[in-house]
């Protein structure tokens, strides 16, 4: 589904992503780990076409299709969500407009008919349920006064009505209680398919806990310098970061 | 952050930049005391008009252009300019008179002038250059006692309403526009609400300039009598040329006791071309006045067209207990210049106003709000809440505000704030990200931000100008 070939990518001129390789097959859940810094958020913003992000080498398929050809916006048409770290707020655009115009822009790129009215609202109290979202946020502006946690369960909400084939959930934990990081784990599983793939950016093993991955990787210094299955992830949580650190210089060492 | 996402989308063009291909008759350009007499002439004009005309005239060549606004104005020569032109036919009676091209122009326009094609209650008085092309749905309002006719019929028909109330709000000495408009003006349209009337349908205008090197000079009268309502829409497009066009209009509203006036403009003149060539000069004068207790004014203006536009519509608040609001969508993109705004001059006791203005630059536009809020000696309890924000679609535009005060009352109150904000790019990324196009992500955030004054416009109007916003603002932000 996802192929990501050697890719180099710039921020500002310098040089964040330095040959990462991906393969995320249908249905697979991949966690990627790793100290601040080391670039995960800038390749969750490669794959998603952000203009801030340069790439300058290798290539992201998307379905055999090169998504680096492809505007952001038609990424997401193709079902690539990306549930940002920090999610933006825009005053004075109501979530019903806004989830109504994206639905129907996806709708339109599938040459179907926009939905109607009551077939929208009808959908959105349904994903509603799924995160637990409160009415009160969906009548309001986009992100506007909403809290750090309100935000993410936002992003996941927003991920159940457009059904991605991709989601991308850039540290969707941090910020969240451990109450409200069951209910967004819960939607998340719960919006698992055979043919969708998922893409965890995470500092902790306790999402994993919810959202259990079939490989981790570690990422460090731009690329990911090692992959293995869920027991990882918890390897991790208990040595730190500073072995695998030790063990890139032993690595480096033998050369 | 890289800005070229910004940059990249494609530019639209004007719809409306056609031109009609119409038999026209244009007087020679320049303007003296003979123009303005043969203007009259034409117009088979009572002496006291001619008079009022040439007063204006005399009093206009001791003027100068005004240069307090914040716009840069290349100047104009008024002699190089046309005062009237008309397309050839006369004002028809029925359908069959009207020469098909106008009509078609019209229909173009989304205005149609056959009445059975009009599907909302609306009447319209089409006004081509300098005059009225046909008003729709005449009979059937003055059946109620409403007149609605172009203001050439109404000095005909009804010159005692016309001379009562003429220059009695926006006096011909007024300002230099003003005054030149009292002069030339030849057509426009005139409203008269009698007592106790409600008025059924919308009224509307639709102004379009054609010819070329003309000036347009309407002048619009609207007279609501004690207790009635009317609701009047304004509409304008002009053909795109590489010249400027210059149009300077005077709008005077009464308002009688506990009578209520809406005015709606949306104003889609040509705005000239990305990089400033060409565009219609706006410079326009608007006026009413709360004569009597309890009278009710309210405008709600969305401007979106013009190289240039000055104008105020104001309100003198006279009677006790008479209330005035005010609000305002102005856009600037490319090379415009806006310098908008209002007056509330409140004079009787218990009066309110309110004025809610939002103003959108992007490219190199200059959008400038200047409001005046004066509480006269008598004006007891008088309350004023204005707001003014400004959004920013990029960083080579401007957006200025000039709020002025003048309290002599210590009873009254008035409240002015005011807020800046930008679009940022991230805010459009994220749109992007869940599908939305850049396009559709600028009409949401920009039709978010205007929506308390959209919504003040009547159902069809608030749609277009939602529809004009996005228009306005494609490829707008670098």
């Amino acid at each position: 589904m996802l192929e990501i070939r050697n890719l180099y990518a710039n921020i500002n001129g310098k040089e964040i992503l330095k040959g990462v390789n991906l393969t995320v097959k249908a249905g697979e859940v991949h966690a990627i780990m790793g100290p601040n810094g080391g670039g995960k958020s800038t390749l969750a913003l490669a794959i998603v076409g952000y203009p801030g992000v340069e790439v300058t080498k290798g290539e992201i398929i998307f379905d055999g299709k090169n998504l680096l050809e492809i505007s952001p916006e038609d990424r997401s048409h193709e079902g690539i969500f990306l549930s940002f770290q920090n999610p933006v707020e825009i005053p004075g655009v109501s979530m019903v407009n806004f989830l109504r115009t994206a639905l129907n822009e996806h709708r339109k790129y599938k040459n179907l008919e926009p939905l109607s009215a009551a077939d929208f609202l009808r959908l959105m109290r349904e994903k509603k349920e799924l995160v637990e979202m409160d009415n009160k946020l969906t009548n309001r502006s986009v992100n506007e006064g909403f809290s750090g946690g309100e935000k993410k369960r936002n992003e996941i909400f927003q991920m159940a009505m457009l059904e991605p084939r991709l989601a991308i959930l850039d540290e969707t934990d941090s910020g969240l209680d451990i109450d409200a990081l069951r209910i967004v784990a819960n939607g998340v599983n719960k919006l698992k398919r055979p043919d969708n793939s998922i893409i965890v950016i995470t500092h902790y093993q306790r999402l994993l806990d919810y959202i259990v991955p079939d490989y981790v990787h570690i990422f460090y210094d731009g690329r990911i310098v090692k992959t293995g299955d869920k027991t990882l992830a918890a390897e991790l949580e208990e040595k730190g970061y500073d072995w695998i650190k030790k063990e890139l210089e032993e690595k480096e060492l033998q050369y | 952050m890289s800005s070229d996402i910004l940059d990249e989308i494609t530019q639209s063009e004007y719809k409306y930049g056609f031109t009609t291909n119409i038999d026209t008759e244009i007087i020679p350009p320049g303007i003296n005391e003979d123009i303005i007499r043969l203007i009259s002439s034409k117009k088979n004009e009572p002496e006291w008009l001619l008079n009022f005309r040439l007063k204006a005239y005399r009093h206009w060549l001791t003027m100068k252009m005004p240069t307090w606004a914040h716009l840069k104005i290349p100047p104009i020569d008024f002699q190089k300019i046309s005062y009237y032109a008309a397309p050839r036919k006369k004002s028809p009676k029925s359908m069959y008179e009207i020469d098909p091209e106008l009509i078609k122009t019209f229909e173009k326009l989304g205005i149609p002038l056959e009445e059975q094609k009009v599907l909302t209650g609306m009447a319209v008085d089409a006004i081509m250059d300098s005059i009225s092309v046909k008003t729709t749905f005449q009979e059937n309002l003055s059946e109620l006692g409403i007149i609605f006719c172009s203001i050439s019929e109404a000095i005909k028909h009804h010159p005692d309403l016309v001379q009562k109330y003429l220059g009695s709000v926006v006096p011909y000495s007024d300002n230099f526009f003003a005054s030149l408009n009292s002069a030339v003006f030849s057509d426009g349209s005139f409203v008269y609400i009698p007592k106790g009337v409600r008025c059924p349908m919308e009224l509307s205008s639709y102004f379009r300039i054609n010819a070329n090197n003309t000036g347009q000079f309407e002048r619009t009268l609207i007279i609501a009598d004690q207790d009635s309502y009317v609701s009047y829409l304004e509409g304008c497009t002009a053909p795109m040329r590489d010249e400027n066009q210059l149009h300077a209009a005077v709008v005077e509203i009464v308002v009688l006791k506990n009578a209520e006036v809406k005015y709606s403009t949306v104003q889609n003149w040509y705005p000239g071309d990305k990089e400033g060539k060409g565009g219609v000069f706006n410079f326009v004068t608007k006026r009413g006045i709360c004569k009597e207790e309890n009278a009710k004014l309210s405008w709600a203006q969305v401007e979106t067209g013009s190289a240039i536009t000055w104008k105020y519509p104001s309100c003198i608040l006279q009677g006790d207990s008479s209330s005035a609001e005010f609000y305002s969508v102005a856009v600037t993109n490319h090379y415009q210049q806006a310098d908008t705004g209002t007056k509330m001059i409140h004079i009787g006791k218990n009066t309110h106003s309110h004025i809610l203005s939002k103003g959108i630059s992007a490219g190199y536009g200059q959008n400038s709000y200047r409001g005046l809020v004066q509480m006269s000696k008598n004006a007891d309890n008088a309350r004023n809440y204005s707001q003014c924000d400004s959004l920013l679609l990029g960083d080579k535009c401007g957006a200025h505000t000039f709020p002025y005060m003048d309290v002599s009352n210590e009873s009254a109150i008035v409240e002015h704030e005011a807020t800046t904000s930008k679009i940022s790019e991230d805010q459009i990324f994220y749109c992007n990200q869940r599908g939305i196009s850049t396009e559709n992500a600028i009409g949401l955030i920009v039709n978010g931000y205007a929506k308390e004054v959209i919504n003040k416009l009547p159902m069809e109007f608030a749609v277009e100008a939602q529809k004009l916003l996005q228009i306005t603002l494609e490829g707008s932000i670098g």
